[in-house]
């Protein structure tokens, strides 16, 4: 996937040693949709992928640039990271637990928050976090030109200083504000201590004061300002205590904070800091923005608001969503045949080339031909339908969408064990499954986690899809392909939510992750953004065609033309070609394993097809391209691949491959990383009993309900 | 009364937040604390999931969660 691809390409280590006097390091903080990937591509040209839904940006990532300043014009090398959104510094998500241990625990020398100027007072609840920990801040007022068309008003000047820190209308669509806050992050880093306050209640400035003086008067040594400190101490910050703990001033201190927090307790009528902190925090945020915002208008809000409608109206969201769902496989398939003709026959052609230049009969040609140009051609022809689909979910999400169809689906997902957000992890499982297994780590509970990734197998891949348009092709009308397409994947889908809830009844029983989550504006995505997330999807794809799909592919190859063994004299010429397949290595694995298969009406080509897809889905259809079409090659007509599927393989065999494929064990790759998302290798274990077992339960009852409905022979 | 129970475009305060502390705090990073305006958006169907403003923002809750909120409908 695009986003970890580029997240490996900018992570460079930073280690101490490497560190100069002129390195900056920046942490980017801020609340999800926010804009900050946006704004690190304006700052610098590193390209992310920027999403509309908490939790697209998950690991952090290192940018280096170098900013030349005016007066001396030094090179100032500015790493910075790109912390995963967290709506406050709570461990509430896996992507506000990073960013929290990032803060507190890392080296940096700046913390640069990008504030939504839209939301400026749930976004200041996080500032004012951020401040309280004592580091030097610049507050990013982000998204100024969507403010400022929504009638929004925001005095910079005067934030900046109720805040403490320089504050910085930026705006990563406009430029607006980029070249001041590369200034301002010089300045800052030249200054000797952060000058950041956060201002409460007078009964609790005086005991602030009260413990500043103290240490003052004392002249204790400290590396934070003294009301930082302070605050630090009325909070019951561990750290800061355990540190003071040792020194000789601790006697008297212990006497004064004793007193101070009888004071504050007397005041708020309350024993809980941390609820008078964020209480004190909240009236703080809200007093900051009415001092230094405006409304002059409420235009522009109202446009999500007629959206949400009917986008999500009690009665019409949810067939609208799956409007958008079946609109959606329809022009994968569709529109999607167009091109795959082209490549079709521009394959076929290159592997006719091949073979009249090295020769017909030569072990060579045919390992190019019908080895590697034949393996690779089938999955390259599938490339249309997968950019297609990418396209539409790279849309549902950066739209705004995604969070809508959390919201519409939650009281569903639910009554399966599962989560309103467990939708996004399973419909990128349409997709692909790598990046579908690292979306759920959205989910904060472990158990609503844990069935996610179980069943986002479930979701056909678009690595099946091959699969399942080859044997739609073969066995349906041209014109029912697309509506076989839709109930594939509609009924994996209803296959996983029953094994989500014989999971969640049966082995993760226990409490339900709370729902609260931020809906989004509606935004337009940028070109720029959908083009890349899709060129990215398509690169991986071929990537993928190129490298383990060729090597599967020759390697297949081999298996099904070695060892030689000498043809009888009395067989037919006909016959000759799957006499050789059917005694080598290729022909004795799927005969070995052929009484597993055989009683879902599968014959030892299909089984080896199946197990060559555990290396990689897309494997299966050009195994079947060389067992089949290698099996016939007598034949004048160069028939393809989908005439001789149809010719061998009988209907009812055909819908229990078709429902194996849909459950059996994802590919390789993505059982490598369902490993590291569920946190141990056991789990692999479980998922491939449970897979296989419900694959092989299914498309025996398939199998057989078939033959009783079809008498398919 | 509780959240759960007003209907759509009803404006009401919020009087206590009776929920643990995780929850608590999720709320109240999106500003969902006591004395705040709250208004009802949307509900999804059988009321599973609402939808409230809070100070310009949408947020999504289930009606477990927003039953533990309690309100004054002004």
């Amino acid at each position: 996937m695009a986003q970890t691809e580029m997240i490996t390409i900018f992570k460079t280590v930073l280690k101490d040693e490497d560190r100069k006097m002129d390195s900056i390091t920046v942490a980017l903080a801020g609340q999800p949709n926010v804009g900050k990937s946006s704004l690190i591509n304006a700052i610098s040209n590193a390209k992310l992928r920027v999403g509309n839904f908490s939790g697209v940006t998950v690991d952090k990532t290192e940018v280096v640039y170098k900013l030349c300043d005016e007066v001396k014009c030094t090179d100032y090398e500015v790493h910075i990271i790109d912390l995963p959104g967290a709506y406050s510094l709570t461990e509430y998500t896996i992507e506000e637990k990073v960013t929290k241990s990032f803060l507190l625990n890392e080296e940096y020398d700046i913390i640069v928050n990008v504030v939504d100027s839209t939301h400026l007072q749930r976004n200041l609840l996080l500032t004012t976090q951020l401040l309280e920990l004592g580091k030097k801040v610049i507050v990013a007022l982000n998204m100024s030109d969507e403010a400022k068309k929504e009638g929004i008003e925001i005095d910079e000047k005067q934030l900046s200083s109720i805040l403490g820190v320089p504050c910085i209308k930026t705006s990563a669509s406009t430029k607006e504000g980029i070249d001041e806050l590369k200034q301002a992050i010089v300045d800052v880093y030249n200054k000797p201590q952060t000058t950041s306050k956060v201002i409460y209640s007078d009964f609790i400035e005086e005991e602030i004061e009260n413990i500043s003086n103290f240490l003052e008067d004392r002249g204790y040594k400290s590396d934070i300002p003294y009301r930082h400190l302070a605050v630090k101490l009325l909070k019951e910050d561990k750290d800061t205590y355990v540190k003071l703990h040792d020194e000789p001033i601790w006697i008297e201190l212990q006497d004064i904070i004793k007193d101070a927090l009888s004071h504050i307790y007397l005041h708020t009528n309350s024993k809980n800091l941390e609820e008078i902190f964020a209480d004190e925090r909240f009236a703080f945020a809200k007093g900051a923005k009415m001092e230094v915002m405006s409304l002059k208008s409420m235009r522009a809000k109202s446009i999500t608001q007629k959206i949400d409608n009917i986008l999500i109206d009690k009665i019409w969201g949810i067939p609208i969503f799956l409007f958008f769902m079946w609109g959606l496989f329809q022009l994968t398939f569709e529109l999607g045949s167009v091109p795959m003709d082209y490549i079709d026959s521009l394959f076929g052609w290159l592997g006719d080339s091949v073979k009249s230049i090295l020769g017909e009969d030569t072990q060579l040609a045919s390992l190019v031909a019908d080895g590697m140009i034949s393996g690779v051609g089938a999955v390259v022809m599938f490339l249309p339908n997968i950019v297609i689909l990418f396209l539409g979910i790279a849309l549902l999400e950066t739209t705004g969408y995604m969070a809508r169809v959390a919201f519409l689906l939650d009281g569903f997902f639910h009554k399966f064990g599962l989560h309103g957000k467990s939708f996004i992890p399973l419909v990128t499982g349409f997709g692909c499954s790598v990046p579908a297994y690292m979306a759920a780590r959205t989910l904060k509970n472990p158990k609503d986690k844990l069935i996610t990734l179980f069943i986002i197998g479930f979701m056909s891949c678009g690595a099946r899809l091959p699969i399942y348009v080859l044997f739609a092709g073969a066995f349906f009308s041209q014109e029912s392909a697309g509506n076989i397409l839709f109930i594939i994947y509609i009924s994996g889908a209803l296959l996983g939510l029953i094994m989500a809830k014989i999971l969640k009844t049966f082995v993760f029983k226990g409490e339900d992750e709370p729902f609260v989550m931020e809906m989004p504006k509606y935004r337009l995505p940028s070109a720029k953004l959908i083009w890349h997330t899709v060129y990215g999807q398509a690169k991986s794809y071929l990537n993928k065609a190129g490298t383990f799909i060729l090597g599967a592919s020759m390697l297949i190859w081999f298996a099904s033309h070695y060892p030689k063994v000498d043809i009888p004299q009395n067989i037919d010429t006909n016959q000759i070609k799957l006499y050789e397949l059917e005694h080598s290595y290729l022909g004795k694995i799927g005969h070995a394993s052929e009484p597993f298969f055989s009683p879902l009406g599968m014959d030892w080509r299909m089984a080896v097809s199946l197990e060559a897809g555990l290396a990689a889905k897309e494997v299966v259809v050009s195994t079947l391209g060389v067992l089949y079409s290698l099996g016939d090659e007598v034949d004048e007509k160069d028939s393809g691949l989908i005439e001789q599927i149809k010719a061998n393989i009988p209907f009812a065999s055909a819908i229990a491959f078709i429902v194996f494929v849909m459950i059996y064990l994802p590919c390789f790759a993505a059982s490598m990383v369902f490993v590291k998302e569920a946190g141990g290798w056991r789990y692999l274990v479980y998922l491939f009993f449970m897979t296989t077992a419900t694959a092989w339960i299914l498309s025996f009852i398939a199998y057989n309900l078939t033959k009783l409905l079809v008498g398919g022979v | 009364m509780k959240l759960d129970e007003l209907h759509i475009d009803d404006k009401a305060i919020i009087i206590n937040i009776d929920a643990d502390k995780t929850l608590k705090d999720r709320l109240s990073s999106f500003g969902i604390v006591r004395n705040e305006e709250v208004t009802v958006k949307s509900l999804s169907l059988a009321n599973q999931t609402i939808e409230i403003d809070v100070d310009g923002t949408l947020i999504a809750l289930r009606a477990t969660e927003a039953h533990k909120i309690e309100v004054k409908k002004i």
